[in-house]
């Protein structure tokens, strides 16, 4: 094999490997900077062994051996370093043998468990919601800084330094590398799932512009929603979730213009949706439900998604199983953008009169003031409802509070199909 | 990217052998490995061709043909759909494959086309589609 051959090929093999050899690592250590540091390490020691050598038949366990290796060596100098004794010989060869004991038990236990339990330390409460985002894609979806810095619209250097920052809050803080149980664990899973979502949804945002490296983070998210629900197949929000990523992701080709602007869902042509992902989502979702976990935030936003998936065309969606979706999805997560959403979904099930009584509660709230869609919605119902000369002065103000060019002509159309404005008397 | 990977059939396979619980037990793993590496989104085994048929095209004629096919080596006994970052992935998942067959074997990797390979070539065609789709919009 040529050396560029051999050379992509170790990369390729240590992609594949990198988030479970750190996880194992990290156990081991208890310091995920040495732990990447030494699987780092094991790769240069795979570049230059596998051009000659091959490469060997368990790559993983070769690289994690390798890794181990550098491990203990590490572990004698420190000890050479700390204790100048005359005994110290005998005491390094006894504790070396502890050492490989651990490390060799380390290397035969649930590797998931290992990876769930990096997820876990990457996703931990005592880093922010950036460091998160930014160690979960280094650690488990292997991104360069380079890349997450351009996912997030940053430079190399921010990102560099959120994780090495990050790194030291976590070895800091010694109870982060505990595994998680009991109702501490529900807490942390639900700090790692919506730290995946932020990642989709990061993503999501990017695909009606032009850099890939944004859009393809959806491809990430579901691929790290993907491994949750392999390596933790008892909790149902892990499928909720994944369920929803995975349906919302189906519709990303339809969800983009040929230049590049949003279309929306009642105007997507649905044969662009990727029925693949759809059934996977479903699949997902039933899990979730068969695993107790209809109610979860995750599982009945996932739900919907569902319901507007099922429908061929938009005339054919099933609006009241989406309003009463929305009503308990209030009761789980209680929010204003909730209500908005539900007060559409019951304007399309029981007609626009009962949306706008559900908007009226919303209207008088300080937090909904200037939020666009709002006033959006307001138009629309109004405009259904017959009161043309209410929807455009809804419509007018909506435009007013857009920031962005495309919608607000889009809001200002919409407000001259409502007719002619009244006459404004003089003055 | 999203791949195809192919079972190619053989004779065994052909004549509806089921594999022994030891290959059984090895693909199963495989398949976890997969999962847990957010790898699989789908796959399946398939019957032989004795119980599949073909429809020939010829202008307007259309002519079922029963199975079995002859040509065993192109035929497919099963299938996975993966999601992998390039080609060299795949490659590399696929050579962790336990051996499906009793005897040799092979697996085929195929790259599903993507928005991106239509390039130029589709471009009017789209461009019309959501044109078309707009005056719709305008209409309502």
């Amino acid at each position: 094999m040529a050396g560029t051959d051999i050379n992509r090929t170790v990369e390729t093999v240590f992609r594949i490997e990198q988030a479970r050899l750190i996880a194992g690592l990290t156990r081991m250590v208890r310091d995920v900077g040495l732990a990447e540091e030494l699987a780092q390490d094991a790769l240069v020691t795979a570049l230059s062994e596998w051009p000659t050598s091959g490469v060997p038949d368990n790559p993983g366990a070769w690289l994690m051996a390798a890794a181990k290796r550098r491990a203990i060596d590490r572990l004698r100098r420190a000890k050479m370093q700390d204790r100048k004794h005359a005994e110290i010989g005998r005491d390094l060869d006894e504790d070396r043998d502890d050492d490989v004991a651990r490390l060799d038990s380390a290397l035969d236990d649930d590797i998931g468990d290992d990876l769930l339990n990096l997820i876990f330390i990457a996703c931990h409460p005592v880093l922010s919601a950036d460091a998160r985002a930014a160690l979960t894609l280094r650690l488990i979806a292997g991104l360069t800084t380079e890349e997450i810095a351009r996912a997030f619209l940053t430079t190399e250097p921010t990102v560099a330094q959120r994780i090495t920052r990050a790194k030291k809050t976590l070895a800091e803080s010694g109870a982060a590398y505990e595994a998680p149980r009991g109702e501490e664990r529900a807490a942390r899973l639900a700090s790692v799932l919506e730290v995946v979502y932020l990642i989709f949804n990061e993503g999501y945002a990017a695909t009606a512009g032009d850099d890939l490296i944004r859009a393809d983070l959806c491809g990430e998210a579901q691929r790290l929603g993907r491994i949750l629900t392999g390596i933790a197949p008892a909790e149902p929000e892990a499928f909720g979730l994944l369920a929803l990523m995975e349906i919302q992701a189906s519709r990303l080709k339809a969800r983009v213009g040929p230049d590049g602007e949003a279309v929306t869902l009642p105007e997507q042509d649905r044969t662009l949706w990727d029925q693949l992902l759809i059934h996977r989502g479903r699949e997902a979702l039933a899990k979730a439900e068969a695993l107790g976990g209809a109610d979860g935030p995750y599982a009945l936003q996932a739900a919907i998604a569902a319901c507007h998936a099922r429908a061929r065309k938009a005339e054919e969606t099933d609006w009241r199983a989406i309003a009463a979706l929305y009503d308990r999805l209030r009761e789980v997560i209680p929010s204003p953008v909730v209500d908005l959403n539900r007060a559409v979904a019951h304007s399309m099930a029981f007609g626009p009169e009962a949306g706008l009584a559900l908007l009226a509660p919303l209207e008088a709230q300080d937090i909904m003031r200037g939020y666009m869609p709002l006033p959006a919605a307001r138009g629309d119902f109004l405009f259904r409802a017959g009161r043309y000369a209410e929807a455009r002065a809804a419509f007018e103000t909506a435009a007013g509070l857009s920031r962005n060019a495309v919608e607000r002509n889009f809001l200002l159309k919409r407000a001259a199909a409502c007719g002619p404005a009244r006459p404004v008397p003089r003055q | 990217m999203r791949v195809m990977v192919m079972v190619k059939a053989t004779k065994d396979s052909e004549q509806g052998i089921m594999p022994g619980p030891e290959l059984f037990e090895a693909m199963g793993k495989f398949n976890e490995e997969l999962v847990k590496a957010g790898v699989m989104l789908s796959g399946d085994g398939l019957k032989p061709t004795s119980q599949g048929k073909r429809i020939a095209f010829d202008g307007p004629k259309r002519t079922v043909i029963d199975g079995p096919f002859a040509e065993t080596r192109e035929l497919v006994a099963g299938y996975w759909i993966w999601e992998v970052k390039d080609m060299a992935e795949a490659v590399e998942w696929a050579k962790r494959c336990p051996n499906p067959m009793p005897g040799p074997s092979e697996l085929e990797i195929r790259p599903f086309y993507e928005m991106a390979d239509f390039g130029e070539a589709a471009t009017p065609e789209i461009v019309e589609r959501f044109d078309r789709l707009r005056e719709e919009a305008k209409k309502r």
